[in-house]
Parts: C-alpha cells; structure tokens; sequence
C-alpha cells in the first residue's frame, strides 16, 4: 500500500459524514483492485499506442483504425470478463472459444430454421447463443464443484468436446444463414461514431465492475478465490456460487458468439482457437490475480485492447502478424512472473 | 441428562454444591446457572483410529474455560465437534440445557457459538469489515439490496465499533488484511468471532503464533468477551497464559476428559500430570472433585 491509498481512503474509516465515505470508499476499494497490474495494463498499452503511432501515424491513428482495433478488443473483452470473474475464484476457463463457437452454430441453426429477418428471429437467435453458452458454463461449473475436477483440466474438456461438437453439428462446413439485418445491425451498425459492439462491451464492463465491487456476489467470489475455507465456515454456499460463476462466464461467451455472427456473418468453426488466451492475458494484465482473490473488471477491459493493439500494430508496422501471439506470450509470462513475486512478497511479510 | 453416561456432569436442574466446587464461578451468580455448553459421552472415530471416547466437556455462563491436553489428546476434534465441522458417532450436546444438534458451522453460528480456528480463516484479499460481516452482510435497503447489493458505509461503520470496542488497532480498515501484521490478523478473527458470539467463543490455539505483546492483547480479550457474559472455551498449549487467563481448567487425554481443575488453585504440577497420565483422578467427571481433592489425591 502507498500513502496514496491509505489518504484517499482515510475520510472513509471513522464513519464521517454523509455519503462521502460510501462513494470514496468504493472507489477506494476499487481504486485498490485495479492498482498495481492494472497501471502496468495501462503503461503497456500506452506505449504500444505511443510507438505504433510515431511510426505510421497515417496508419495507424485514422478513425477507422482505431475502430476495427476497438471492435477487435470488444470480442475480447466480453470474453474477459466473464474470465475475470473465473480467476478471481482462482479458476480458468480454458473452453471460452469452443463454447463461442458451438453457441454461434446452434443460434444460426435455429435463426435458420426460424428464417426471415425480422426482430423475432434475431432474439431467438439471441437467446439460443446465450442459453448455449449458459449451459456449457453450467457444465464446467458442475465438473469444477461436483466431479471436483481441477479448473484447467474441467475446461480443457470441454473445450475438446465443444469444438468437436460444434465440427459434428457443421460437418466441418461454415454455416451461411445469419440474417443480413443481423450483420448490418449489429455488425455494422455505430452509434456516435462508435460500433454497437464496442458500446456492448462497455455497458458488459460497468455491469461486470458493478457487480464484482460492490455486490454480494462479487464479494463471494473474490473470497473464494482468497480463501475458500474461510468462504465454507462463514457459510458461504461455495459450489453453488461457483457453479454461477462458470455459468456467467459460459453466458457471455454466449453473447460473445452472437457478436461473433454478426461480424463475420458465419460460424467460423476453424477459427477462435486463441481466444482463451487472449481473454487470459487481457485479465491477467488487467490486474486479476492468477491466484485468485483480486479481480478488476476494468482492468480487464484495459487489458483487452493490448493484443487487439498488438496485432493490428504489428501488421501496419509491415511485420507478420503471427508475432502477436508470440508478443502475447512473452507478455503473459512476464505479467504472471510479477503477480507471482508480488504476492510471495506479500505472504512472506 | 437422557443418556446416563459415565461422563455425565452435574444434573442440569438443581445445580448442587458440588457444582459450585468445580470453579471459582467468577460472577458469583453463574455458579447456580445451567451450563451454556455440556458436551457428554462424545465418541468419535477416524477409521480405526478413536479420537473421543466418551469426551466430556462443561461450559458455564460467563466463565473462561480452558481445554488442555497432549497432541493427539482430542481437543480439535472436540471443537470440531461443537462448531459443526465434523459430527459426532455418539454423545451429547446441551446448550442451555437443550440437547441440541450441531450437523453444519451454520447450525453452531445460529446457538451463538462462534469460532476462532488456529489458521484464523480470514480472506486475506478482502478489507477487515468484509471479513468480519462475511456470510452476513448487511444489504442496500429496498431494491438495491434485493439486486444484491451491499451497504458497504453500514458494514465499515459497524466493523469500526466493532474492532474499537474490542481495543483491536487497525489503522485503515479499508486495507486489505493481507496487509496487516500477525496480532492485527488475529484481532480481526477474534474480534469477528467476539461480535457474532452471544453464548460460547470457540478459541483454537489463539497465541500460538503471537509475541509477547500480542498474547497480552488476545488475554485482555477474552476478559472483554467474559465480562460481555460469553464463555469462552480455550485451546492452548501455553499453560502459563492458560493459568493467567482461565476460570477453569478442563484436561483431555486419550479422547477422554481426566481432570477438572480450578484456574486459581490449579498447578502446572498436576494439570501436566494429568495431561501424561501421571496422576489420575478417579473420576473427573465427578463433579465433586475440587482442586482442592486434586491435590490431596497427588
């Protein structure tokens, strides 16, 4: 803890006046979550935006630039969020891709078989995603707490079984079908200048941040990660809360697939194999502990734009894309090498 | 008492002299209460292993009691037992004289009994008064509070009394634990069990990873919490701090309980004596046995 901290949260401790204490402890606490990390998610990103613009700023730093990066980020960071939520029980979810994908093939499957263009349509397809999703969750959650499977290994299955599934169901084959007035709308569609998309994730980031800072929920789920014994004997119903935990998490992946059908128009079974890692490393940078307990939602949402910004970065530089992935994990070692050192340092006090 | 055991205490009802004899009653009235907490004929086995046999354990209002015994001697499992961690094969629990069951944590927290574990159980990523209200939060009245949200300036408010009342020193009570010394860590577990506790307070090893200054600071307390009219039930092996602080003195050996000695007059000659087996006392469930015959018997 700097000063700093201990400053801004000091009008909140012997219970001053008026709502003051309330909002500047919450901020306080939040501020708290996102410190550390989350600066370090903010000075990568910085940079990388100092460094991708001095060099081709007729490239890079045009409108339409920086909204494909931003569309980019918002994929990641609805992913990320509910990865958030996961680590901070000290969990993973390594299937958020798979089950993407296998949510986008049932939810054009359905829109098809439904037909037409219209507004009903759309949410059906819509709620299939998301109920897809949901159910997957659902299922690493009860693999998690019931077969009492580690996180890694629970989710390494059914991330298998939900891109095999998702192959079964489309022969190998992309699905066409999604309606036009889905792609122009949601895909395409801006408001203010910024895509639909990208205002979802921000309204998924506030709900997300609301939600682990300052409700019961949240507060259980950082406990958990923090000290799961401690969770039990206070009477905490720990894998039911974490059955929800996996199960949101399966959720907004589900919303992340009806994104993805808009963007792309089809079902991009080949695709998504790293997305699992990109909503790690975006949660990881944002600030989540790897070893539970903290969790930063908007941390994450920082954390999200970095490979987004790598990877279109590095093309506009003229160097091959695929050094994003080999940057992003350089970038994951190294965060997760200081979250460790930070808390070994913490625990040895 | 339905279950006529050997280890049967005192009867419940009349509470007679001898009653009276075990401790020093350090109230004066408490001498003539029910037992807030009678455990009796306990039994419990970990496969072939028996960890109670018939242990027995007596707890009056007000009064602190310490559980003595050698590793292995069955005092974790006989605060196991009370604070619903683990069940019972066989026995009795009282609690102000009702038999009571005790099948999870929840059910010890609903009679009043609260918890101190060795290890503390705190979350060390959340602030003092998250731990302290944790699985009791207080919510956002109205439809905020239904959404799930926490009155985060009621529960910090509560914790600052809560923690100030009990003399336990924290400087920012919006820093996360994990940033807190030892004795400031063991003040908040103390302090959360103090603030639930309306009849018994479970202390599992409560020094054992505290300095000089520290172990002063639980002694004073757990002489807060008795004066509160909560009896205190203590698990240490430091005899010193257990003669210092103790009303009374209850020995465990083998999963049984062998000697009820009065803090006063008690010595560390025969509560270690005890503890080995080096002297017996006929019958420890007596309640007849005095410090005093204690001494006559070594």
């Amino acid at each position: 803890m700097t000063p700093g901290t201990e400053v801004k949260s000091a009008p909140a401790g012997p219970g001053e006046d008026g709502p003051r204490p309330l909002r500047s402890a919450a901020l306080a606490a939040a501020w708290r979550n996102m410190k550390g990390t989350r600066s370090l998610a903010l000075v990568v990103l910085l940079v990388l935006l100092a460094v991708f613009g001095a060099a081709y700023p007729d490239n890079f730093l045009t409108a339409y630039n920086l909204r494909s990066v931003a569309i980019e980020a918002a994929s990641y960071c609805v992913l990320a969020i509910g990865m958030t939520f996961v680590m901070t029980t000290g969990g993973i979810d390594l299937s958020v891709g798979s089950v993407l994908i296998f949510s986008g093939v049932v939810g054009v499957k359905v829109m098809s078989a439904l037909g037409g263009e219209g507004p009903l349509t759309l949410f059906a397809g819509l709620v299939t995603t998301m109920a897809t999703g949901l159910a997957w969750g659902v299922l690493n959650g009860l693999l998690v707490t019931k077969a009492k499977l580690p996180p890694l290994i629970a989710t390494l299955a059914t991330l298998s079984a939900a891109g095999g599934g998702a192959l079964v169901l489309t022969n190998g084959l992309d699905l066409r079908g999604v309606p036009d007035s889905l792609v122009s709308g949601l895909g395409f569609g801006r408001f203010l200048g910024i895509p639909y998309t990208v205002w979802l994730a921000i309204g998924l980031t506030i709900a997300g941040a609301i939600v682990l800072g300052l409700t019961r929920f949240g507060t259980y789920t950082r406990t958990i990660g923090s000290n799961v014994e401690a969770a039990r004997r206070a009477g905490v119903a720990v894998d039911r809360h974490l059955i929800k935990v996996y199960a949101l998490c399966g959720l907004l992946a589900g919303i992340a697939a009806y994104v993805n059908l808009a963007r792309f128009s089809t079902t991009t079974v080949g695709g998504h194999t790293g997305d699992n890692l990109q909503a790690i490393v975006a949660t990881v940078l944002g600030g989540t502990s790897l070893f539970g307990g903290v969790g930063s939602v908007l941390g994450t949402a920082f954390g999200s734009l970095i490979p987004a910004v790598l990877s279109n970065g590095l093309v506009i530089i003229g160097l091959q894309p695929f050094w994003q992935q080999v940057a992003v994990g350089a970038v994951l070692a190294g965060v997760v090498y200081v979250d460790h050192v930070n808390r070994r340092r913490r625990t040895l006090r | 008492m339905s279950t006529p055991s050997p280890a049967d205490p005192a009867p419940t009802g009349p509470a007679p002299a001898g009653t009276a004899s075990v401790g020093p009653a350090p109230h004066g009235a408490t001498a003539l209460a029910t037992p807030v907490l009678e455990l009796s004929g306990i039994v419990k086995s970990y496969g072939q292993v028996q960890a109670l046999r018939g242990a027995a354990l007596t707890v009056y209002p007000g009064e602190v009691v310490a559980l003595v015994g050698d590793n292995g001697a069955g005092k974790s499992t006989t605060i196991k037992v009370i604070s619903g961690v683990i069940q019972p094969d066989a026995g009795e629990i009282r609690v102000d004289g009702r038999p009571v069951t005790i099948p999870d944590p929840i059910a010890a927290r609903r009679l009043g009994i609260e918890t101190v574990y060795q290890d503390l159980a705190l979350a060390p990523d959340l602030d003092p008064a998250e731990n302290l209200f944790l699985g009791r939060e207080i919510m956002r009245p109205g439809l905020l509070g239904k959404l799930g949200f926490l009155d985060r300036k009621a529960m910090r408010a509560k914790a600052d009394e809560a923690f100030g009342s009990l003399g336990v020193g924290i400087q920012d009570t919006a820093a996360q634990v994990v940033t807190m010394s030892g004795g400031q860590r063991q003040g908040i577990a103390v302090g959360r069990a103090v603030n639930w506790a309306d009849r018994v307070l479970l202390m599992d090893e409560p020094t054992a990873a505290l300095g000089v200054v520290q172990t002063e600071r639980v002694g004073q307390l757990i002489q807060r919490v008795r004066s509160s009219g909560v009896a205190v039930v203590l698990i240490s092996h430091n005899l010193p701090f257990v003669f210092e602080y103790a009303d009374r003195i209850e020995v465990l050996r083998l999963g049984q309980r062998v000697a009820r000695l009065s803090g006063a007059t008690a010595t560390s000659e025969n509560v270690l004596g005890a503890m080995t087996g080096a002297l017996t006392f006929e019958d420890a469930s007596d309640p007849a046995l005095t410090p005093a015959d204690s001494e006559e018997q070594s």
